[in-house]
């Protein structure tokens, strides 16, 4: 695999391996992922596509090899440097991970909490994304009383309040119907626009056929190089 | 700080069973550590006053003439822990008798001389009043030429000396026991508590939270746990304090043993002892924790 000799990557990934005991659940990635770029990460289920963006955000740390995001290499981020890493990061999830005896305004909040916000500039910026993501008259609602496209525009709206370098997105529409999943993608492509990259995990093959993004396609753990979309590394 | 302070109110309020239960958990050691505390402060006034009525009786021997009672005397009065000796005259003291036994007084005055003999009281220093010490002076004024005999009452001071060392002895076992279940139970509820909020946790870990900002509020919530468990055991303590006392002063006030409260002082140590717990057991259960 010849490496992407990119501009301005913001993600570099070197011979990156990740085994769990015996199991290789990532095997020999090379990747750059560029500023402001979008990817969509492909590939059945159990290919390692989840593990890739974990492995990102310092979810995980790699079993061999190396991984620099915004120039600092992850083998040398400390456990008390992680939240700062974390911080450059929204993140995503298919089940949306919202902390369920905490308001949509208070979940959305939590991001500018710990990043030691001023409670008016809280205020400020909550209401503002949460009026972008059409849940405004919801904002003091529980998850458990918002429906699944619901919850994701508070998750999303969480990952982008805090204005961050990269989106992951892990399956972002995979349990939702066609109407919430466009506003989901709505949302990611207007925070696309104000310069954010998006990596977008997901094995939606209407999603990927309607892009012209680039794709990288994983298989067994692999980057799979006769997948026509992937554009060779 | 008061950030912090809002969100422990808020968490405390979200999981109010777990916390309730922690509370009580530290009610209940505050309550049996300070009812410890309380006998073992109050058998130690006891003690105390008891020791102070403590007087040693030297007898003299008959033989002993005016220059050997002054001699003595002088001896006494030299005695490391002595801090009075008065002399008691064989007539004193029968004059004493026959006033504390009016009724047989018939017996007394059938006597056809006195059987009592000279004796000295000989009055400690009460800093210097500890069982060894009282046991070495009166040896050292056994050992004195004119002195027959010493009585200082061995055999009952003995026994409670010793059941009261025995007591201080379980009062202060029981008391690093109290405080070491106590930091286990606290430290397992919290640990309950927190698995509970696992989920909020590692989402806020996600979302960038540092490991303070984490810690911070449950340390507070361990410090009010503290405070308001270690209130609510000295308000049960107070309240069986002044039940008890009102029976003792009914049925036993010929013992006239006068049971007081813990002091202002000891209140505010075991007030901090207590928030003390708190903190720890929470300080070990989120070090475990937040390790996983």
């Amino acid at each position: 695999m010849e490496e992407m000799t990119m501009k301005n990557p913001i993600v570099r990934m070197f011979h990156v391996h990740k085994r769990y005991g015996a199991k290789k659940a990532l095997v020999d990635i090379t990747l750059d992922i560029g500023f402001n770029e979008w990817i969509f990460v492909t590939g059945p289920s159990g290919a390692g596509k989840s593990t890739l963006l974990r492995l990102m955000y310092r979810g995980e740390s790699v079993s061999e090899g190396q991984i620099l995001v915004d120039g600092a290499n992850l083998l040398r981020v400390t456990s008390r440097q992680v939240p700062m890493l974390r911080r450059k990061f929204g993140v995503i999830f298919q089940d949306f991970k919202l902390i369920p005896t905490k308001t949509a305004y208070e979940n959305v909040s939590l991001v500018l909490e710990v990043a030691g916000e001023k409670p008016a500039m809280i205020r400020k910026k909550v209401n503002s994304v949460l009026r972008n993501a059409g849940m405004e008259d919801k904002m003091n609602n529980y998850p458990p009383s918002l429906s699944g496209g619901e919850q994701q525009r508070v998750a999303v709206a969480r990952a982008i309040v805090g204005d961050p370098k990269i989106i992951l997105a892990d399956e972002p529409t995979g349990s939702l119907d066609s109407k919430s999943a466009g506003i989901i993608m709505d949302l990611l492509k207007g925070f696309h626009a104000r310069g954010a990259t998006i990596v977008i995990a997901t094995h939606d093959k209407e999603l990927i056929e309607s892009t012209t993004h680039r794709i990288i396609h994983l298989d067994n753990g692999r980057v799979d190089e006769t997948d026509p979309n992937v554009v060779n590394l | 700080m008061i950030f912090f302070l809002k969100r422990a109110i808020k968490d405390m309020a979200d999981n109010t069973f777990l916390h309730i239960v922690t509370i009580i958990t530290i009610a209940l050691s505050i309550l049996i550590a300070s009812s410890i505390g309380l006998l073992f402060f109050n058998a130690g006034d006891v003690m105390s006053t008891w020791k102070k009525g403590i007087r040693i009786m030297a007898y003299v021997s008959p033989a002993a003439g005016e220059q050997g009672l002054l001699e003595t005397r002088g001896a006494m009065e030299k005695m490391n822990g002595v801090g009075g000796v008065r002399f008691i005259s064989k007539e004193e003291a029968l004059a004493d008798l026959k006033i504390q036994m009016k009724r047989q007084l018939s017996l007394i005055e059938n006597l056809d001389r006195n059987p009592l003999p000279d004796a000295f009281e000989i009055q400690m220093i009460p800093t210097d009043q500890t069982w060894e010490r009282i046991e070495t002076l009166a040896a050292h004024i056994q050992s004195l030429p004119m002195i027959d005999d010493v009585e200082y009452g061995q055999a009952w001071l003995g026994r409670l000396s010793n059941i009261f060392s025995l007591f201080q002895f379980i009062g202060i076992t029981m008391g690093v026991l109290f405080f070491m279940v106590t930091v286990f139970i606290i430290s397992n509820t919290i640990r309950l508590a927190l698995y509970s909020r696992r989920e909020e946790i590692e989402i806020m870990r996600l979302v960038g939270a540092t490991d303070a900002f984490i810690k911070i509020p449950s340390y507070f919530a361990g410090l009010i746990q503290g405070a308001v468990g270690g209130l609510l055991g000295l308000i049960a303590l107070y309240i069986s304090y002044l039940v008890i006392s009102a029976n003792i002063e009914k049925n036993f006030s010929f013992y006239v043993v006068d049971i007081h409260f813990l002091s202002g002082k000891v209140i505010l140590w075991i007030l901090l002892y207590s928030i003390f717990v708190g903190w720890l057991g929470c300080f070990l259960s989120l070090k475990q924790f937040l390790k996983n």
